[in-house]
C-alpha cells in the first residue's frame, strides 16, 4: 500500500481517540471511511497526516516511514490534506489560491498544473479573478481541491468534502473526485454521506467508537446487511 | 468670488495642506501597526517608540552629515541618513523578535501575552532612546524652508490668502505615495508578499501549503521598521522630534489603525487621513474663514473654534469610540492583510 498506517492508537492530548487503527490506501485508489459521529473518522485520517500525537503504531508513505514527520514536511513528501472547514484562503483570488498551493514548487511548470485543475473544474476559470470567500459552497470545495492539488500530491486526503453543498453538487465533486483518482493519485476520504460515498469507493473502511469495525471493498459494503442496517439506513 | 476664494484658500493652508502631511505620517505609522496585527496577531504598543528610534538613528546620522558638510540642498539632509535609520530600526525590530517575541511563538502563547512583551519593549526602546538623544526637542530638517510660501503665492496669484506648502510637506506627501504603492505592489505582486497575505487569511491552510511562518514574520517586521522610520523622521522634519511626543502618537495612529480595521492596509491609510482631518479641522478657528463668507453684519466675533487645539488627541479618542460602538470590524473590515 502506498500509504499505510498500521496499529495506531493516539488522541490530541491525554485520552486515546483512536484505537489499534488500521488504514491504507494505494494509488489510483478512492478509499472512503464512514462511521457514525464521533467515532474519530476525522481523527483517523489525521492521523494519517501527523497532526495528532500518536501513542503506538507506525505510517509509512512509499515504504518509507513518515510516523514522527510535521504535516509540512508530508506535504513535502507529497502528501495533499483539505480539511473540513477553513479550507481555502477567503479573502484572495481564485488564482492566488492555486499560486499559494504551489507555494512549495520551485520549478516553473506551475502554470501547466494550474491549467490541469481549471480543466477539472471549469467553473473555477470563470471566477479566476474572484475572491474565494465570495464563491458558492461547492466552488469554495473546488477550489480547497484544486489549492491541495497544485503541489502535485501522490496522496490526497479530504475530509467531509460534500460537507454543506447540495445533493447535485456532491455528485458533480464524487465524479471530480473519481477523475482525480483516475491520474493515478491515491485518494483518501472522509464522509458524513456514506452510501454515496461507498458507491464511487474502490474500497471502504466502517469505524465505530474509534476501531476498526468493517473493511471492504464498496461495493461488498454496500451489500452488507449488517453495515445497510446500521450505518446506511437500511 | 473673490471671498470665497479667499476662504478656500484659507482652508487650503490650514486644513488640507497640514491634514494631509499629518494624515500620511499617521498612515504610514498605522500601517506597520496594521500589517503586525494581521500577521502577528497582536497589536504592537512599541510601534511608535520604534518610529522614535528610527528618527533617532536618522538625526545623529545627519547631524554628522551636516558636520562633514554634505548637503543635497534644499532637500533635507535627513534624507540621506534616512536608509540607514531604517536599517538600524530593521536590526532593531530582527533583534527583539530573536530575543522576545519568537520564544512566544514557540510556546504559541495567547496574543494577550504578545501584547503584554510589546508594552515591556515599549519602555525598553523608549529608554534606550533616552538614553541615546536624551528627552529634549531636537531639531534636525535643514534646506529650503518652503516648496513655495505664502508671500510667494500671494504676489503670484494676487489673492489676500496666501498658500504655503513647506519642504517637508511636500517630502510627507510624496514619500507616502511611494511608500504605500511600493508596500501594495509587494504585497498583490510579489510570491512572498501574496505568501504573507495568505498567512494573515488563514494561517493553517499557509502552513499546509508550505509557507514557512518564520521567513513571513521576518518580513512583516522589515516592512514595520521601514514604515514606521519613514513616519518617524517625517513626522520629525515636519514639526521636530522629541520622545514624549513621540510617546504619544501612539494614540492617533492606533486610532488609525482600528478605525481603518485592523489588519488592513487600505483601512489603515483611510483612518489615518480621518483622524488627521478630523484632528486639524475641529481644533481650527473659523473666524477668519466666516469672516470672508459672512456678510460683514453678521461676521463672527469669538474664533469659531469647536475644541482647543490641547484637546486634540480627545478627537481621535471621540473616533474611536464612535467606530468601536458602531462599525466595531472598522470602515474596512479588518482581521486579514
Amino acid at each position: 500500500m502506498y500509504l499505510d498506517g498500521k496499529d495506531i492508537t493516539g488522541g490530541y492530548g491525554g485520552s486515546d481517540i483512536i484505537e489499534a487503527m488500521n488504514l491504507s490506501v494505494d494509488q489510483g485508489e478512492t478509499v472512503v471511511i464512514v462511521g457514525p459521529n464521533g467515532c474519530g473518522k476525522s481523527t483517523s485520517m489525521k492521523a494519517l497526516f501527523g497532526m495528532l500525537q500518536i501513542r503506538t503504531g507506525q505510517v509509512s508513505l512509499a515504504g518509507a516511514d513518515i510516523t514522527h514527520l510535521s504535516p509540512q514536511d508530508r506535504v513535502q513528501k507529497g502528501m495533499g490534506f483539505v480539511p473540513q472547514t477553513q479550507n481555502i484562503f477567503g479573502g484572495m483570488t481564485v488564482a492566488e489560491n492555486l499560486e499559494m498551493g504551489a507555494f512549495i514548487r520551485d520549478d516553473s511548470d506551475i502554470a501547466a498544473t494550474i491549467e490541469e485543475v481549471l480543466e477539472l473544474f471549469p467553473v473555477l476559470r470563470q471566477k479566476y479573478r474572484q475572491a474565494a470567500g465570495e464563491l458558492s459552497g461547492g466552488q469554495r470545495q473546488q477550489v480547497a481541491v484544486g489549492r491541495a492539488l497544485m503541489t502535485r500530491p501522490k496522496v490526497l486526503l479530504l475530509d467531509e468534502p460534500s460537507a454543506g453543498v447540495s445533493p447535485q453538487v456532491m455528485d458533480e465533486l464524487f465524479d471530480r473526485i473519481i477523475d482525480i483518482t483516475a491520474t493515478g493519485i491515491a485518494v483518501l476520504m472522509v464522509e458524513q454521506n456514506a452510501r454515496q460515498a461507498l458507491e464511487i469507493a474502490d474500497r471502504g473502511y466502517v469505524l465505530v467508537g474509534g476501531r476498526n469495525r468493517f473493511h471492504d471493498t464498496g461495493a461488498a459494503l454496500l451489500a452488507d446487511a449488517e453495515v445497510r442496517k446500521s450505518f446506511l439506513g437500511g | 468670488m473673490m471671498d470665497i476664494l479667499n476662504a478656500l484658500i484659507i482652508l487650503g493652508n490650514y486644513i488640507i495642506i497640514p491634514a494631509l502631511t499629518y494624515g500620511s505620517q499617521l498612515a504610514l505609522g498605522a500601517l506597520g501597526v496594521t500589517l503586525i496585527y494581521g500577521i502577528l496577531r497582536f497589536s504592537n504598543f512599541a510601534h511608535t517608540e520604534l518610529m522614535a528610534f528610527g528618527t533617532t538613528i536618522t538625526i545623529f546620522l545627519t547631524w554628522a552629515l551636516q558636520n562633514a558638510g554634505v548637503s543635497i540642498a534644499p532637500l533635507p539632509t535627513a534624507l540621506i541618513a534616512l536608509p540607514f535609520g531604517i536599517l538600524a530600526t530593521v536590526t532593531l525590530v530582527l533583534a527583539t523578535d530573536h530575543l522576545t517575541f519568537r520564544h512566544y511563538r514557540k510556546v504559541k502563547a495567547k496574543p494577550l501575552t504578545f501584547m503584554i512583551v510589546s508594552i515591556g519593549l515599549m519602555f525598553f526602546i523608549g529608554g534606550l532612546v533616552r538614553l541615546i538623544i536624551g528627552s529634549k526637542d531636537q531639531i534636525f530638517s535643514d534646506g529650503a524652508r518652503f516648496i513655495f510660501s505664502a508671500r510667494a503665492f500671494k504676489k503670484f496669484t494676487g489673492f489676500d490668502e496666501g498658500l504655503a506648502l513647506k519642504t517637508s510637506q511636500g517630502i510627507t506627501i510624496i514619500i507616502t505615495i511611494i511608500a504605500v504603492t511600493a508596500l501594495f505592489a509587494f504585497l498583490n505582486r510579489t510570491r512572498i508578499g501574496t505568501a504573507m497575505r495568505a498567512y494573515s487569511d488563514n494561517e493553517n491552510l499557509a502552513l499546509l501549503s508550505g509557507i514557512n511562518p518564520e521567513r513571513v514574520v521576518m518580513i512583516t517586521w522589515m516592512l514595520t521598521a521601514v514604515l514606521a522610520t519613514l513616519a518617524g523622521v517625517l513626522y520629525g522634519l515636519d514639526k521636530s522630534f522629541k520622545p514624549f511626543i513621540y510617546m504619544q502618537l501612539l494614540l492617533p495612529i492606533f486610532a488609525s489603525a482600528i478605525v481603518g480595521g485592523l489588519g488592513s492596509p487600505l483601512g489603515a491609510i483611510a483612518g489615518g487621513y480621518l483622524i488627521a482631518f478630523s484632528e486639524v479641522a475641529i481644533t481650527f478657528a473659523y473666524k477668519k474663514f466666516f469672516g470672508y463668507l459672512l456678510p460683514d453684519a453678521l461676521a463672527p466675533e469669538s474664533l469659531w473654534q469647536i475644541l482647543n487645539t490641547e484637546y486634540k488627541f480627545a478627537v481621535s479618542f471621540v473616533i474611536l469610540v464612535i467606530v468601536l460602538l458602531i462599525r466595531p470590524q472598522g470602515i474596512f473590515k479588518g482581521k486579514s492583510i
